[in-house]
């Protein structure tokens, strides 16, 4: 397994694992549009997954060649085989794991482990000899609460100002479903009103199965009935002129971010929601932990951290510069601007490991040696 | 549970920009917040609870035996702030089951615990909160509670909540102490309304309304009196048995940013006044006396710099007599009278203007062009002395707006029902550049004077010629005129420009002129000497 300029490469088995290009193979982790990209050959994913990719990009763009894999079921190409396990993160996220000559790794794309009724949990895949890790919520600073408390903070404030709208920003993809869920789940019974975005992922979830009860569009709704309701849209869209056709927003964002006053400050976040998506800081060591690799790599997000606490453990991690991951979900809003470039933790394009193989997933015992796995 | 309750409060404050959403959410917490917490939360909010026991310090090392050094370097420096870092990044201990302090009991424990115990309690106090909490208690055990809810507002909500005048509210207010268990008992009917007794207390201010042109036709200069409108600070001194206070405008005390004139305050009786910085008998401007502003204590130094003293427009009580009922005639005669005898140190008298007909009257106005001049006050002759704005009795009569055409820079985003809007304007003139061009140089910011449909044309073009951006901010192509109009410029050290504009406020959109023909620096300088060189100061660019 090598790390190039496309993201991670695996040799034998010709394929490239969530490559930010197009590539002639790719196997793709989940739908967030910095992990699958449109135009490659032949995609591997969760049947899911490539509804997403088909919803979002188009039948065209989704892979000429789309092989749904269900969790549990391998395929073996030149020898190398694959597998993938659910990683928690929205639906169809999988963690993939490939394994080649009796060494085995596993990345695990983005994930959460907390319990969410709209995908599939998190399952660990033990030990295998590298487990490759995110890292977007990786500083002790981010424990996200339980995101049901967060919930009744917002219903509360619905109750609070009954003449107000509650606008959410939330992902399309995840995120918004999650929190419409969480809604349902609260006895949130009324109509959620939908930004035009957010509305063709929501009835994909539901043609998986996934209720998420009346959903109306916003753009079409009668002013008045708006007044006191729940209202979601994309962040970039919740302060900006879309919001202005609604009574007085409460202006609520729901993403991991949101725990650090500063930053929803910077957003004019009236309400922050601090509902993530992403394992946090206590669920990426207990992770680590549980899944028992001998060498951990840490990718999009703050590395630094997460490698020093497991050094304090006895634990290898080496941080691992993947280019182009975190800009669409909870990764891009690291960037205060809200921009299109730069990534979570590490400057836009940093390329320090790119092109270099920096470890084996033989289990060798350091990275230097050429990609040999 | 109150002190996690009271933590949720602060959260919400912190985040709602709106006043009327500040307001619910002060009523809300005063509707069912039992005593004695909503009370101390109350103190809490309006800044009367100042523990000195816990430094930053303790809490420095309290973390410091919790969390690796390494990890928390890293979380401080993407958090930034400490107190924050401290409470999101406290680690949960195993074990610890113990419910969440009282408020009401974390302040009587800060004040009578003794210092080497003080420790160990926050710490168990810290293990027993969630994030919200801990923030909460780190932030009011270091005395860095700021929250954007003055005392002003607290009461606002109080006398909302209760369905009563908040000039009552405010009568009694500082003379009752936490957790405020009287007022509470009088506010539900409960009980007497709190007699203030000796303390100083604030009486509520008369205040005045714009005069517009259309006004004064109707009105007859024998039953007005006038006097200047001074560009200071609006003070009321209110001295009796129980002390002296030095109050703001809102109510607020600042006796302790203003030492000297609490001394001097050696009487009893509450007067109405200008503060302002007098130097040999002349007023310095506006930015003199900022610099004595928002400060808890001064140092000798500042008080040698930038001496106050109050001149006095208004007596309300003399000794106990309240005299507010009187016309204003009386008052002032009153006033003169008491001067005269009591003769304080630092105070005189505010002079009325002698005038036959308000046509002389615009004249002597037009005419003061002093910086610590904002125009005139009418009072009229039989007013008596009434809380709030009451419209006929007292007007303002400000003179002209200075003006200036400078060019847009810089654009942020509003806040509230502005979130989505560019409504923050940052304008520049022109200056030479030491190579022989000119550059654009930033000399103030405006964020009001427009109509709805300018902000909405403003809000268009800026995002139709953004250069570059800044998280809220955007910095726009330099190629739009600003009319904009100030009250008076002001030298300052503090803006690369020199110069400070007060209250500058958006006039017109001057699509007509090119940005090469804005104004240039020397002409807002210009206005900073106590006569401007001419009219309206819109000269061209290189006239």
């Amino acid at each position: 397994m090598r790390v190039t300029p496309l993201g991670l490469h695996c040799e034998p088995g010709g394929f490239f694992i969530d490559p930010i290009r197009p590539v002639d193979r790719a196997v793709v982790s989940h739908g967030h549009a910095d992990h699958a990209r449109p135009g490659h050959g032949a995609v591997l994913a969760t049947a899911e997954t490539l509804a997403i990719m088909r919803a979002r990009m188009g039948e065209g763009a989704a892979g000429r060649q789309q092989q749904a894999l269900a969790p549990g079921q391998v395929v073996t190409q030149n020898g190398v085989r694959v597998w993938l396990r659910p990683a928690g993160h929205v639906l169809g996220s999988a963690q993939i794991c490939v394994e080649w000559r009796g060494s085995r790794i596993v990345v695990s794309g983005d994930y959460k482990r907390r319990f969410d009724p709209t995908c599939a949990g998190f399952e660990v895949e033990p030990a295998p000899d590298v487990f490759v890790t995110e890292a977007t919520f990786a500083l002790p600073v981010f424990r996200h609460p339980p995101a049901e408390a967060e919930i009744a903070r917002l219903l509360r404030s619905v109750a609070l100002f009954p003449g107000r709208t509650h606008v959410i920003g939330a992902y399309a993809l995840g995120k918004a479903q999650r929190v419409i869920a969480l809604l349902r789940a609260a006895g949130w019974e009324r109509p959620i009103y939908l930004h035009g975005a957010l509305l063709p992922l929501c009835r994909l979830y539901e043609s998986f199965g996934v209720p998420l009860g009346e959903l109306r569009p916003a753009t079409v709704a009668d002013k008045a009935q708006l007044v006191g309701a729940i209202v979601l849209a994309p962040p970039s869209a919740i302060a900006d002129r879309w919001a202005r056709r609604l009574q007085d927003p409460v202006v609520c964002l729901a993403s991991g971010w949101m725990q650090v006053r500063q930053r929803a400050r910077a957003r004019g976040v009236e309400l922050p929601l601090v509902i993530s998506d992403h394992a946090d800081w206590d669920e990426l060591n207990r992770t680590v932990d549980e899944v028992g690799a001998p060498e951990v790599w840490v990718t999009h997000g703050r590395d630094d951290a997460l490698v020093h606490a497991m050094a304090q453990r006895g634990l290898r991690g080496r941080a691992l510069h993947l280019v182009g991951l975190g800009e669409e979900d909870e990764g891009g809003e690291a960037d205060p601007a809200g921009g299109t470039g730069g990534t979570a933790g590490e400057p836009a394009g940093s390329g320090a490991a790119s092109g270099t193989a920096i470890g084996a997933a033989s289990g060798a015992a350091s990275g230097t040696g050429e990609g040999t796995a | 549970m109150s002190l996690p309750r009271f933590a949720a409060l602060l959260d919400s404050l912190i985040f709602t920009p709106g006043r009327n959403a500040k307001l619910a959410l002060l009523r809300q917490w005063f509707a069912e917040t039992p005593d004695p917490e909503r009370g101390v939360g109350l103190a809490a909010l309006t800044g009367e609870l100042a523990f000195s026991a816990a430094k930053p310090m303790l809490i420095r090392d309290l973390v410091a035996t919790r969390v690796d050094p390494v990890l928390l370097a890293l979380s401080h420096d993407y958090v930034g702030d400490f107190a924050e870092t401290v409470a999101l990044i406290w680690p949960p201990r195993a074990g610890v089951n113990a419910p969440a302090p009282d408020l009401a009991d974390v302040v009587e424990a800060l004040e009578l615990t003794p210092r080497a115990e003080l420790p160990a309690l926050i710490a168990g106090w810290l293990d027993a909160l969630d994030a919200t909490g801990r923030y909460a208690l780190i932030k009011l055990v270091t005395g860095g509670l700021r929250v954007g809810a003055s005392g002003r507002l607290a009461r606002l909500a109080l006398a909302e909540w209760a369905g009563r005048d908040v000039a009552e509210i405010d009568e009694v207010w500082h003379g009752i102490r936490p957790p405020y268990l009287p007022l509470f008992r009088w506010l539900e009917g409960r009980g007497e309304r709190p007699d203030p007794g000796g303390a100083p207390v604030f009486r509520p201010l008369m205040l005045a309304h714009p005069l517009e042109d259309a006004d004064i036709a109707a009105l007859d200069p024998a039953q007005w009196r006038a006097e200047w409108k001074w560009d200071g600070i609006r003070v009321q001194l209110s001295a009796a048995a129980g002390g002296r206070r030095l109050w703001s405008r809102g109510g607020e005390d600042v006796s302790g940013a203003f030492p000297e004139i609490v001394e001097a305050m050696e009487f009893h009786g509450v007067l109405d006044g200008e503060l302002l910085v007098i130097r040999d008998g002349a007023v310095a401007p506006f930015a003199d006396l900022q610099q004595r502003l928002n400060r808890k204590a001064v140092t000798p130094k500042l008080m040698r710099d930038f001496p106050v003293g109050v001149r006095l427009y208004d007596l309300l009580f003399d000794g106990a007599e309240d005299l507010r009922a009187l016309p204003f005639d009386e008052r002032r005669a009153r006033l003169e009278a008491w001067l005269a005898r009591v003769a304080p140190a630092r105070m005189d008298l505010s002079p009325q203007i002698a005038f036959a007909g308000f046509q002389q009257l615009a004249a002597i106005r037009e005419g003061a062009r002093a910086a610590s001049i904002e125009g005139l006050m009418l009072k009229r002759a039989d007013s008596p002395y009434v809380a709030g704005r009451v419209k006929g009795l007292w007007w303002k009569w400000k003179r002209e707006p200075l003006s200036v055409d400078a060019v847009l820079m810089y654009a942020q985003r509003g806040h509230g029902k502005r979130s989505s809007y560019y409504s923050d304007y940052t304008f520049g003139v022109w200056q030479p550049d030491g190579e022989g061009g000119e550059a654009l140089v930033p000399i103030g910011k405006a964020y009001s004077g427009y109509t709805d449909q300018e902000l909405a044309w403003l809000d268009r073009w800026i995002r139709n010629h953004t250069t570059s951006r800044f998280g809220p901010v955007r910095e726009v192509e330099k190629a739009l005129v600003l009319e904009v109009i100030f009250d008076a410029a002001q030298r300052s050290s503090r803006h690369k420009s020199g110069v400070a504009l007060r209250f500058p406020r958006i006039a017109r959109i001057r699509t007509d002129k090119p940005a090469s023909e804005a104004d240039r620096l020397e002409t807002v300088m210009a206005f900073i000497e106590h006569h401007p060189a001419e009219g309206t100061g819109t000269a061209p660019r290189g006239s």
